[in-house]
């Protein structure tokens, strides 16, 4: 990981910030959102650092993160933050910026296996698309 | 008699400046820098003022040690009364010695208001020098 | 022997919990002269004064011993409390318990017989006490400024406004001080000369303020009320009366030297002013490097001068005044950046420190405030800023938060982003610390609406690469290398006390820390006076400081100053030496080492048999004298003593502490 002066001023930091509608730049690293999410044991990059690398423009790392897929959105972290940043917005971009690349659906209803099909709930179905879907 | 426990606990007298060295001596209380319990400090306004005969009078009166503590050089809060200070005890330390008198037992030392760590390092480090040379018997009144 | 009674204070559990108080009243009421002894929770309480003034009534108390805290912190306290009972102040003493023993050791029952030794030495010293008496003094109503920067001017300008006459010493030709210096001040990005300038101008108009530009201080004797200070009026080499400040003359001098108000960005004049706003906006000859001083030739300032002002003759002046109070006030220097080669400072052109970065933004500045590279003049895009440049370094700069950095290096970075549209500026910080009123959100403006990015970690090295610099660190959150190309770099360097501060602080008497700041009487209650009476403290001579912690620090060095002025007569010591005449041998060894000249010689004249025979003694002049008491050492036949320390006093306390 390296932070450069062409990663910083890249295009990506800002198209997070404009499809999260929220400022990346806010965050001061308190690491309040890390110490009460429910799901960070299973996480590979935490929180705070979601943001922080947001911040430094190391967005393709981030990319490549289970964090993503493991955040459920539970907005704990939202309803606690100081400098008010909604960071489930902010992973959430993040997934649509990997999703939005060619090839990058995470789902496909043909994966869907039948059972699945017959058994989950219709809104579970429809939840699933929109977070592993474009 | 000095405070006894285990063993040998040397009586050693301070001789503080008002200004400097018992404000030093304060500063090792209000933060909390420990040092033993036998250092007695007494106050006079300038280590300019301790006439040398005081000196001689509390090792007589069975002090193991005796420490002279004024403002450094340069800082004396009356100009000048720890330079005299420094040329009196220079020569008091040489009768002391003539007289059978380790020099360790006899200090003069420079701590400032701000060096209250200062001040209990060079109690705890005086203690011990002059626990290692024993009882004063030399000047010590038969009593 | 004298009726004496002890007070042992608990302090709560401050000494209670080391000293066990039963066992030391009950050990103070067998020591010699003791007739009563007791003990209170919160001896220095009202209950805890009523107590030893109802003691002092009901058991015919004449001496008096309290076992409390140091005798810094509560004598006066109790000298009150035995006056107001009827006894004389100096009767009091004090054993000190707390800072001395309850404090610094652990085990109680050692503590406790030191506390016992130590109001047994406390009693012996009481009994020997003698009434004193303070005699009065006259004040001198005038004050003193030294330094005319913000904290100089402000202090200044509190103590005219109280209607007492003060005049304002400064070593530049002109006041104005670092302020002056300054573009805009956080957190409201106020233009500093617009608010600075309009004060300069009232110290030049005020009746009360005379002004000493180009002026230092050479001696200063005396005492509090009474100074007599000798200042050292430069020649200026133009007669201020005639120069009308038309500026002609700096025009057409010759010589071109680096403007010290510019860092040395631009060039001055031999003949100058320091800035265009400078008050008096008269010039002064450096003689250093003017041509005529120099080299015998050249004359141009005289002959272009229309008003005649110029007078290569004027010679330093030496004058002395008295005055009743000084204010110190004599600012900082910027931290010299010697020893951070791996900064590049020095070594290209656009590694600035963060007062040149400054005066780049300044209006008045060598850019018209324009923000350019030094190298090519071109704006930059990316900007590294470095913060502790010689802060929180004990290795090779000064250990302590310069305190000012992380506020003006958020400024910076907001004026970069204002000045140059769609510049960068990247903040190297160790910690972000933004204390004070409307600071932190300055500071989250910075990087929240501005896009400052503040990186946690300290650059290690600069590398000039090109007409580029690499800025290589870490990030410490994300433990990201960060390798910056910035066209740009800024350094907050540290602040450090002026130099020259040790020098002045020896001519006052005052003490300085390990850094050369003056030091407070007390870091929390008496923050701007100084342990010699009536020198006070303002602005960063004695610590870092922002402007308004200085201005505020002025106001109230200002108001103790005019307290100070507005007492009809001030009480002298009374704890001061005392020739016994009858031992006394005229050998005048006193006199010698006296520091204060309080000692002189007297002639007796005295009846022996039938003769008249004439006898040389020493006198003391009490007002002069300050009670340090080497005279009592120097005098062989021991007729000089020092009343409140007296010989018989310190050796009873020697027997007693030995005991």
């Amino acid at each position: 990981m390296k932070v450069t002066t062409d990663k910083i001023n890249s295009n990506l930091v800002k198209e997070v910030e404009e499809i999260s509608g929220q400022k990346v730049s806010a965050c001061f690293q308190c690491g309040k959102c890390t110490g009460g999410c429910p799901v960070v044991g299973s996480m590979d990059i935490f929180p705070h650092r979601v943001l922080r690398l947001a911040q430094l423009g190391l967005v393709e790392e981030l990319l490549h993160s289970r964090t993503l897929w493991i955040c459920a959105s539970c907005q704990t972290c939202d309803s606690r933050c100081p400098r008010d940043v909604d960071i489930p917005k902010v992973i959430e971009a993040l997934r649509l910026l990997l999703l939005r690349r060619k090839g990058g659906n995470r789902l496909h209803p043909a994966s869907l296996s039948a059972r699945v099909l017959a058994n989950a709930p219709q809104q579970g179905l429809v939840s699933a698309f929109r977070k592993y879907a474009k | 008699m000095p405070v006894t426990r285990e063993g040998f606990e040397p009586l050693i007298v301070a001789f503080c400046c008002n200004w400097c060295s018992y404000a030093g001596a304060d500063l090792a209380g209000t933060s909390r820098q420990p040092y033993p319990s036998n250092v007695r400090v007494i106050r006079v306004p300038c280590s300019g003022r301790v006439n040398p005969s005081f000196i001689i009078r509390a090792f007589q009166r069975g002090a193991d040690g005796v420490l002279v503590a004024g403002c450094h050089p340069g800082d004396c809060h009356y100009h000048s009364g720890n330079y005299h200070a420094r040329r009196r005890f220079t020569i008091l330390k040489q009768l002391l010695e003539y007289l059978g008198i380790e020099p360790e037992r006899f200090q003069v030392r420079w701590i400032s208001g701000s060096e209250g760590a200062k001040f209990s390092a060079v109690m705890n480090e005086l203690t011990e020098n002059v626990r290692k040379l024993g009882q004063n018997r030399k000047l010590r009144d038969a009593r | 022997m004298k009726r004496t009674g002890v007070f042992i204070c608990w302090c709560g559990s401050n000494i209670a919990a080391t000293v066990d108080i039963e066992l030391a009243v009950a050990a103070a009421k067998n020591m010699p002269g003791v007739v009563f002894a007791d003990q209170n929770k919160y001896m220095c309480s009202e209950i805890g004064q009523e107590i030893i003034k109802e003691a002092i009534r009901s058991h015919r108390l004449e001496r008096v011993v309290v076992a409390s805290c140091s005798p810094r912190m509560h004598e006066n306290t109790f000298r009150k409390t035995v006056a107001a009972a009827g006894l004389n102040p100096y009767f009091l003493e004090i054993a000190n318990v707390r800072e001395q023993c309850s404090w610094v050791h652990k085990d109680k029952e050692t503590a406790t017989a030191k506390a016992i030794a130590l109001i047994r030495t406390a009693v012996a010293k009481a009994l020997r006490n003698e009434a004193l008496f303070a005699s009065e003094l006259p004040i001198e109503r005038r004050a003193l400024v030294i330094g005319g920067g913000i904290a100089g001017i402000q202090a200044a300008l509190d103590i005219a406004d109280s209607g007492f006459v003060v005049d304002l010493v400064e070593k530049e030709p002109s006041i104005g001080g670092r302020m002056a210096q300054l573009d805009k001040t956080f957190p409201t990005l106020d233009c500093s000369a617009c608010i600075l300038t309009p004060k300069m101008v009232e110290v030049a108009q005020s009746e009360k303020i005379t002004l000493f530009t180009y002026a230092e201080i050479e001696k200063v004797e005396g005492y509090v009320g009474n100074f007599t200070v000798t200042v050292r009026n430069r020649a200026r080499s133009v007669d201020m009366s005639k120069c009308t400040g038309c500026g002609d003359c700096m025009l057409k001098c010759p010589v071109k030297v680096d403007s010290e108000f510019d860092l040395g960005l631009v060039k001055r004049r031999a003949i100058y002013t320091p800035f265009p706003q400078a008050v008096p906006n008269k010039p002064a000859i450096d003689r250093e490097h003017c041509r005529w001083f120099t080299e015998n030739k050249c004359r141009v300032c005289e002959k272009i001068c229309p008003a005649g002002a110029i007078d290569y003759s004027q010679e330093d002046e030496l004058m002395t005044v008295k005055y009743g109070a000084i204010v110190a006030a004599t600012g900082f220097d910027p931290k010299k950046l010697g020893n951070y080669g791996e900064y590049a400072y020095g070594k290209h052109p656009d590694v600035l420190t963060s007062l040149e970065f400054e005066r780049l933004l300044n209006a008045s500045g060598p850019t018209a405030g324009k923000i350019l590279r030094p190298s090519n003049g071109r704006p930059p895009k990316n900007v590294a800023f470095i913060q502790c440049v010689g802060s929180r370094d004990k290795a090779k700069g000064n250990p302590y938060c310069a305190k000012v950095c992380c506020m003006y290096t958020a400024k910076h970075a907001i004026l970069l982003c204002e000045k140059v549209p769609g510049a960068r500026p990247f903040v190297f910080y160790i910690d972000v610390r933004t204390p004070g009123k409307d600071y932190e959100e300055f500071y989250n403006r910075a990087y929240e609406e501005y896009g400052a990015t503040y990186i946690k970690g300290n650059v290690s090295k600069v590398f000039p690469d090109g007409d580029k610099l690499l800025v290589r660190s870490v990030d410490a959150l994300s433990g990201a290398l960060v390798e910056l190309e910035v066209e740009m770099v800024v350094l907050a360097n540290s602040v450090d006390a002026r130099a020259g501060a040790k020098e002045l602080a020896q001519k006052l008497s005052i003490t300085t820390n390990a850094f050369n700041f003056f030091n407070e009487a007390h870091p929390k209650l008496r923050p701007v006076e100084t342990h010699t009476a009536g020198i006070f403290l303002a602005g960063t001579c004695q610590g870092p400081k922002d402007i308004p912690e200085t201005v505020a620090q002025a106001s109230a060095a200002a108001m103790k100053v005019t307290a100070l002025l507005g007492k009809d007569s001030l009480l002298s010591t009374p704890t001061v030496a005392e020739v016994d005449e009858k031992l006394c041998t005229g050998d005048m060894s006193c006199l010698v080492v006296c520091p204060y000249g309080a000692i002189s010689e007297k002639i007796l004249e005295e009846r022996r048999g039938r003769e008249t025979v004439r006898r040389k003694v020493a006198e003391v002049n009490m007002v002069l004298c300050q009670g340090c008491g080497a005279c009592t050492v120097a005098c062989r036949p021991g007729a000089i003593n020092l009343k409140g320390f007296t010989n018989e006093q310190i050796m009873a306390e020697v027997e007693a502490i030995c005991l």
